[in-house]
C-alpha cells in the first residue's frame, strides 16, 4: 500500500510558486531522503505530504486518503524544522513533551503500562533517559532536537516525518541517529526525511527525491549519484548543464536561472 | 461598611430567581444554600474563633473569600495556556466586552424592564466574543493581536455607549464593574461563579492532554491529528468564564491580571508543566487572600490589592531564584 500520494502537487506562497507539479509516491516501507537547494520547497512538500497544508491544485493522499481529512493521528508523527527553538520558555519536563508523543492514543483516559513502556523507551533510544526530569528549555540544542524526536519515536506510528532532524546533533550523534532510523525502518517504519546533508541521506535512505520547486529527480538512492539531477536542481555549476545532452529543456535553464536572480 | 450592607441586600436578583424554572437546578441551588451555610459559614466561624479575626463572619466577607479561592483555582488553570502561547491579551480583551455584557443587562432592564442579571449578560457576551476572536484570527487577515485590540475597544465602546443611552440612573452602578468591590458579591452571584468555575475546573481536567500539547507545539498538534481549532475555541470559552467570575471583586480592568500575572510568578519555580501550575494556584490565592484582607482592613479596593500583592509576589519569586 502507498503511505503517501502526491499527484500533480502545486503549491505557492502568495504568488511565489514553492511547489510546482510534483508527483510521487512513498510506499510503505520505504525510506525516502527529500534533498533540494535552500528554498526548493522540501519543508513545504513534507507538510503537504502531512495536510498540514492543503495545495492549490493537485491531490494528496495518505494512507489512501486525501491528507488533509486525515484523522489518524496514531499513524503519523512529524518532527518539524527548528524545534529547537519551540517553547523555550515553558516550564515543562522532557518526558512531559514525550509522552505527547502517546496522546494520539491516549488523549483522555489513564496511561496505560504500554504507554508508560514507549516513553520510557523512546527517551533510552535516543539516549536522553537520564534527563527525563530536566526541563526542556534547560537543554542544549542537541538534547532538545532529541526531545522532540523522542516524543515521535513514542508515538510508534507508520510513518514518521522529520525535517532536519539532525541539524543540532553533533558528528557521533548524528551516526547513531541514522543508524537507529534504519533500524525503524527495517521494523517496517516508513520513513521520509528532509535533509541538507546530501552524502549523509543518499547513504542512509532507501529513495532520494530530489526537488527544487518541481521534481528533478525520484528513484533509488544509488541512481541519484550516477544522474544529473542533482546539478540540474542546485544549478551551481550551468557547465554540467551545456556539456549534458539531456533532456531538460529551456524551462529548466530558466527555472534555475530564477532561482539563482533570487538568492 | 453599612452603607455596603445595604447594597447587598438591595442586589437585584437572587441565585433562586434567576434558575426559579428548572428544577433541577432548584435542587441545586438548595444544595447551594447549604454548602454556603454549613460548609462555607461554619468553616469561616471556625476560622473566626481560632485567629480571632470577626470580619471572617460577615456574609459578605466569606463571599468574597470564596469567590477569590475559586478564582485563584481556574485563573491560573486557563491562564497558563494563555500565557505560553502568547496570547495573555485575550484574558483583558474578554473582560472588556463582558463589560459590555453588563451594559447590555442594565439597558435591558432600564429600557425594557427585561430583567436579566448582569453576570448573565456579561458571560454571554463574553462567550460571543470569544467566538469572534476566534473568526476573527482564522478566517480574516487580521493579525491575532489586533483582531484583540479591535475586540477589546469595541466591546468597551458598545458598554459605553449603552450606558450613555440609559438613564443616568445605572452609571451609578457602573464603577462596581469597572474596579471591583468586595461588597456587591450577592448569594446569586457566587452561586453563579462557584458553579463556572467547577465546569472550568472539570473542563480543563478533561481537556488537559489537548490543551498541553496544542499550548506548546502547534503543529506536531496539527500532525498528530489533535483538534486545534476545538481546542482554541474550548480555551476563549473558558477565558470567559474565569473573567466573568473574577470580574465583580477585581473589576473589568484588572481582572486579566489573575489569569496572567499568578503563571508568570510560577515559570521559574516548578520544573515541570504540572508543578508550574500547582506554584501557579498557590500564587493566586495567595495574592487573593491577601488582596481581600488588605481590602478590607485599609478600606481599599479589593481588585486592585489583589493586583499589587500578585505582582509582589512576582518579584519576590524572581528575587529568590537569582539568590538561591
Amino acid at each position: 500500500m502507498t503511505a503517501v500520494s502526491l499527484d500533480d502537487v502545486v503549491f505557492s506562497y502568495g504568488d511565489v510558486p514553492v511547489v510546482d507539479g510534483v508527483s510521487l509516491d512513498v510506499p510503505e516501507g520505504d525510506f525516502l531522503g527529500l534533498v533540494g537547494p535552500n528554498g526548493s520547497g522540501k519543508s513545504t512538500l513534507l507538510t503537504l505530504m502531512l495536510g498540514l497544508q492543503r495545495p492549490d491544485s493537485g491531490e494528496v493522499r495518505l494512507f489512501g486518503e486525501p491528507a488533509h481529512e486525515f484523522a489518524d493521528g496514531e499513524r503519523v508523527a512529524y518532527v518539524a524544522q527548528d524545534v529547537t527553538k519551540t517553547a523555550r520558555d515553558m516550564p515543562i519536563t522532557v518526558r512531559e513533551v514525550v509522552r505527547m508523543g502517546r496522546y494520539p492514543r491516549n488523549l483522555f483516559g489513564r496511561f496505560s503500562a504500554a504507554d508508560h513502556a514507549a516513553v520510557d523507551d523512546a527517551l533510552e533510544r535516543v539516549d536522553i533517559f537520564d534527563l527525563a526530569d530536566r526541563r526542556v528549555g534547560s537543554l542544549s540544542g542537541g538534547q532538545r532536537q532529541r526531545v522532540f524526536v523522542a516524543r515521535a519515536l513514542a508515538a510508534e506510528t507508520e510513518l514518521l516525518a522529520l525535517d532536519e532532524p539532525t541539524v543540532a546533533l553533533d558528528a557521533e550523534s548524528r551516526e547513531s541517529f541514522y543508524t537507529l532510523l534504519g533500524e525503524l525502518n527495517d521494523q517496517g517504519m516508513t520513513i521520509v526525511l528532509v535533509e541538507h546533508d546530501i552524502g549523509v541521506v543518499t547513504a542512509r535512505a532507501s529513495r532520494i527525491a530530489c526537488l527544487n520547486k518541481r521534481l528533478f529527480f525520484h528513484g533509488p538512492s544509488d541512481d541519484f549519484a550516477d544522474s544529473d539531477a542533482l546539478a540540474a536542481a542546485y544549478g551551481t555549476d550551468q557547465r554540467v548543464l551545456d556539456h549534458t545532452h539531456h533532456h531538460h529543456d529551456a524551462t529548466v535553464s530558466s527555472d534555475e536561472n530564477a532561482t539563482e536572480g533570487q538568492s | 461598611m453599612s452603607d455596603v450592607i445595604s447594597l447587598v441586600a438591595a442586589a437585584p436578583v437572587s441565585f433562586g430567581d434567576l434558575l426559579t424554572p428548572l428544577f433541577v437546578f432548584n435542587a441545586l441551588s438548595g444544595l447551594f444554600d447549604w454548602f454556603l451555610t454549613a460548609v462555607v459559614d461554619g468553616s469561616f466561624s471556625w476560622l473566626a474563633d481560632v485567629t480571632g479575626l470577626e470580619f471572617l463572619t460577615y456574609p459578605y466577607m466569606q463571599r468574597a473569600y470564596l469567590s477569590v479561592l475559586c478564582i485563584g483555582v481556574v485563573g491560573p488553570l486557563v491562564g497558563s495556556f494563555l500565557v505560553y502561547r502568547d496570547l495573555s491579551m485575550v484574558g483583558d480583551t474578554l473582560a472588556h466586552t463582558a463589560f459590555a455584557g453588563v451594559a447590555v443587562a442594565l439597558f435591558l432592564d432600564a429600557t425594557l424592564a427585561l430583567s436579566v442579571p448582569p453576570l448573565v449578560g456579561a458571560l454571554v457576551v463574553a462567550t460571543i466574543a470569544a467566538l469572534v476572536v476566534q473568526v476573527l484570527v482564522e478566517y480574516t487577515d487580521a493579525r491575532s493581536d489586533a483582531a484583540l485590540a479591535m475586540v477589546l475597544t469595541g466591546g468597551f465602546a458598545l458598554g459605553s455607549v449603552l450606558i450613555s443611552l440609559t438613564d443616568g440612573g445605572i452609571s451609578v452602578g457602573i464603577n462596581q464593574y469597572l474596579f471591583g468591590s468586595l461588597a456587591t458579591v450577592s448569594r446569586a452571584d457566587v452561586g453563579l461563579l462557584v458553579s463556572m468555575a467547577l465546569v472550568v475546573a472539570v473542563a480543563v481536567t478533561a481537556a488537559y492532554r489537548p490543551l498541553l500539547y496544542v499550548t506548546f507545539d502547534e503543529t506536531a498538534a496539527r500532525a498528530s491529528r489533535v483538534h486545534v481549532r476545538a481546542m482554541n475555541t474550548l480555551l476563549s470559552i473558558l477565558t470567559a468564564f474565569v473573567v466573568v467570575s473574577a470580574m465583580q471583586i477585581m473589576g473589568v480592568i484588572l481582572v486579566a491580571a489573575l489569569l496572567v500575572i499568578p503563571v508568570v510568578t510560577a515559570a521559574p519555580l516548578g520544573r515541570s508543566y504540572k508543578g508550574s501550575l500547582l506554584y501557579g494556584v498557590v500564587a493566586a490565592e495567595v495574592a487573593g487572600v491577601a488582596g481581600v484582607t488588605l481590602a478590607y482592613l485599609y478600606g481599599i479596593t479589593a481588585g486592585g490589592s489583589i493586583v499589587l500583592v500578585a505582582i509582589g509576589g512576582f518579584v519576590v519569586a524572581q528575587i529568590s531564584r537569582r539568590t538561591w
